[in-house]
């Protein structure tokens, strides 16, 4: 028999369908990759009675033929989302030992689904960076590793625990969230499939809040077709999020394998950055050949404001953060650092309490946010996102979807960015974008580089149009026939 | 625009972290090496374009004025570092 921890998320529901293994064996599979896995850091709380409890439950309602759609696959969970009981830090010392005493929606529809939790997964700071170095509990180390070597790599950020505990295989899916890129960069540095939906697919309720106008959930999997099971669980109208849209969900996974003849795909021309290594530029066309031999017209098309959605993003974002982030003052929740009076108290709090990273971006945010700065960076920074958004608007009427590098590099080493916040920055050229503009996005492994690094492809497509980007998915993936797995050395 | 000591300082006070005197300097560095940056915004004509403030154009959701949850305080604070009495503890505020 194939290892369990081996398994797909839909190979594996198949598996528990037909009896031929229980939750509790599939659950208790993955609870011992996990323990053997912990020089990865990718969990910063396990939860293996809860997941056996939670399995047990699970092969009962298999018993009875009232199984859910996830019904009992173990998944980890990103430390940015709530969960009842759970301990739930959001990478940050300031949280201290908070415990929920509510489930984030998005969590609650995956347990309502059948789905088994394994633990909390590691994650950047408040998911403020791009290599999980920002973490509270220190980084998570990748799977991967450049061929003949031993220096530890970033699995990229923030969703570095989820991608990390993917690609190992301790899960079968993970939660996680992309305010910049945070589910596809880290997708990208560790041969997963990961999706941003389209802002307001998924509610937000119970999700530690970053930049509430930009943060969005999604799945990160092994394959298309996970992700796609996953998304469907994990979306939905939620009135307690008032940017929750009140749509239908589709059965993504019904449009995986779908043919995408006659799709027209754009390439934007002003994706073709200076610097970009050769590999990435080559695993780009080879994309556009997949495509084609798909039956996919091709065409150039132009989105002239790229190179402003960092810019403008490290304004919006930080000025956000500052405002959710003001909630942290050492009295309702969280850590507490002792003074004589209120202020000292709030100030102390907080400078013991948060990260450099997430203070440096804080201190931004109040900045561009304060008297007679408003107008010249925050306003300004709305209207180029206006821009950015209307380019996608125009490239749209012409095409179905884009196709772009998923990031500008292939995994990178712990420390090699961390001496330079704008460098880290620009991890995010190619994901950023879609943010700002609310659409949805999916990061395919596309192959290999010559270091044995995965590296992998992204599909844009129209706000509320999953169903193209998982069909264009299932075709990329399907042509790349993507099989590599991490040697492993954890 | 680069951001000065005193600058730094300020924004501290108004976000409420405290910044020791010795890191003052090297802060005002990185922020002004990020807003430096971050300067290439105004290189964009956005004459006439109205601010976007949210991802997707939603009228505002709206509800009954009715109470849905609440009256639970022991939920409330369940996670609090200090409480008493069904109260969060702070310092004196009034004198």
């Amino acid at each position: 028999m194939t290892k369990l921890t081996s398994l797909t998320l839909t190979g594996a529901l198949a598996g528990l369908r037909a009896r031929e293994f229980s939750s509790r064996e599939l659950t208790s599979a993955h609870i011992e990759a996990i323990e053997a896995s912990r020089g990865l850091n990718a969990f910063v709380l396990e939860t293996p009675e809860l997941a056996l409890s939670m399995a047990t439950a699970s092969d009962e309602r298999l018993a009875r033929g009232q199984a859910g759609p996830l019904e009992g696959a173990p998944l980890g969970i990103k430390d940015l989302f709530c969960t009842k009981g759970v301990r739930s830090t959001a990478g940050s010392r300031i949280l201290g030992e908070f415990t929920p005493t509510y489930e984030s929606t998005v969590t609650a529809n995956l347990w309502r689904d059948g789905a088994v939790m394994t633990g909390k997964l590691n994650m950047d700071e408040f998911a403020m960076g791009s290599s999980n170095e920002t973490s509270a509990f220190g980084p998570v180390i990748n799977p991967w590793r450049s061929r003949g070597t031993n220096q530890p790599l970033s699995p990229g950020g923030s969703s570095g625990g989820s991608a990390a505990a993917v690609a190992a295989e301790l899960v079968l899916g993970a939660t996680a969230t992309d305010t910049g890129g945070s589910i596809r960069q880290p997708a990208s540095l560790t041969g997963s499939v990961g999706v941003k939906p389209t802002y307001g697919r998924c509610s937000r309720w119970g999700v530690v809040a970053f930049a509430s106008s930009l943060d969005q959930a999604g799945p990160l999997a092994k394959t298309v077709d996970d992700a796609a099971l996953l998304l469907k669980s994990m979306s939905g109208h939620d009135p307690k999020d008032s940017t929750s849209l009140p749509v239908d969900v589709p059965d993504f996974p019904a449009f995986v394998g779908r043919s995408v003849k006659g799709l027209r795909i754009g390439i934007p021309r002003e994706y073709r950055v200076d610097n970009m290594p050769g590999e990435i530029e080559a695993l780009w066309s080879q994309g556009v050949a997949w495509l084609k031999d798909a039956g996919c017209e091709v065409v150039d098309v132009s989105l002239p404001h790229t190179r402003y959605a960092l810019p403008a993003y490290y304004i919006i974002a930080p000025a956000e953060a500052s405002s959710n982030l003001a909630r942290y003052d050492g009295i309702r929740y969280g850590a507490r650092v002792e003074a004589p009076s209120l202020n000292d108290l709030y100030e102390l709090t907080r400078a013991a309490g948060f990260g450099e990273e997430v203070k440096r971006r804080v201190l931004i945010g109040t900045y561009v946010l304060s008297a007679g700065y408003y107008d010249a960076y925050y306003l300004k920074a709305l209207k180029v996102r206006r821009r950015i958004a209307d380019d996608f608007d125009q490239a749209f009427a012409g095409v179905d979807a884009l196709l772009t590098p998923t990031a500008p590099s292939a995994a990178f080493g712990l420390g090699d960015n961390a001496a330079d916040p704008v460098a880290m920055y620009l991890n995010d050229i190619f994901t950023v974008t879609v943010n700002l503009a609310g659409l949805p996005a999916i990061s395919v492994p596309g192959g290999l580089d010559a270091q044995g690094l995965p590296l992998g492809l992204q599909i844009i497509s129209r706000a509320l149009d999953e169903a193209t980007m998982f069909s264009l998915a299932g075709a990329l993936e399907k042509a790349a026939a993507f099989r590599a797995r991490p040697e492993r050395w954890w | 625009m680069a951001i000065d000591v005193a600058t730094v300082r300020k924004v501290a006070k108004l976000a409420h972290i405290r910044v020791p005197d010795d890191q003052l300097a090297p802060l005002a560095q990185e922020l002004s090496g990020i807003l430096q940056w971050i300067e290439q915004l105004q290189e964009v004509d956005t004459t006439g374009v109205e601010p976007m403030t949210s991802a997707v154009a939603l009228p505002m959701a709206m509800r009954e004025d009715v109470v849905t949850e609440g009256g639970d305080a022991t939920a409330i604070l369940a996670n609090a570092p200090r409480a008493r009495d069904g109260f969060f503890v702070t310092p004196k505020v009034v004198e």
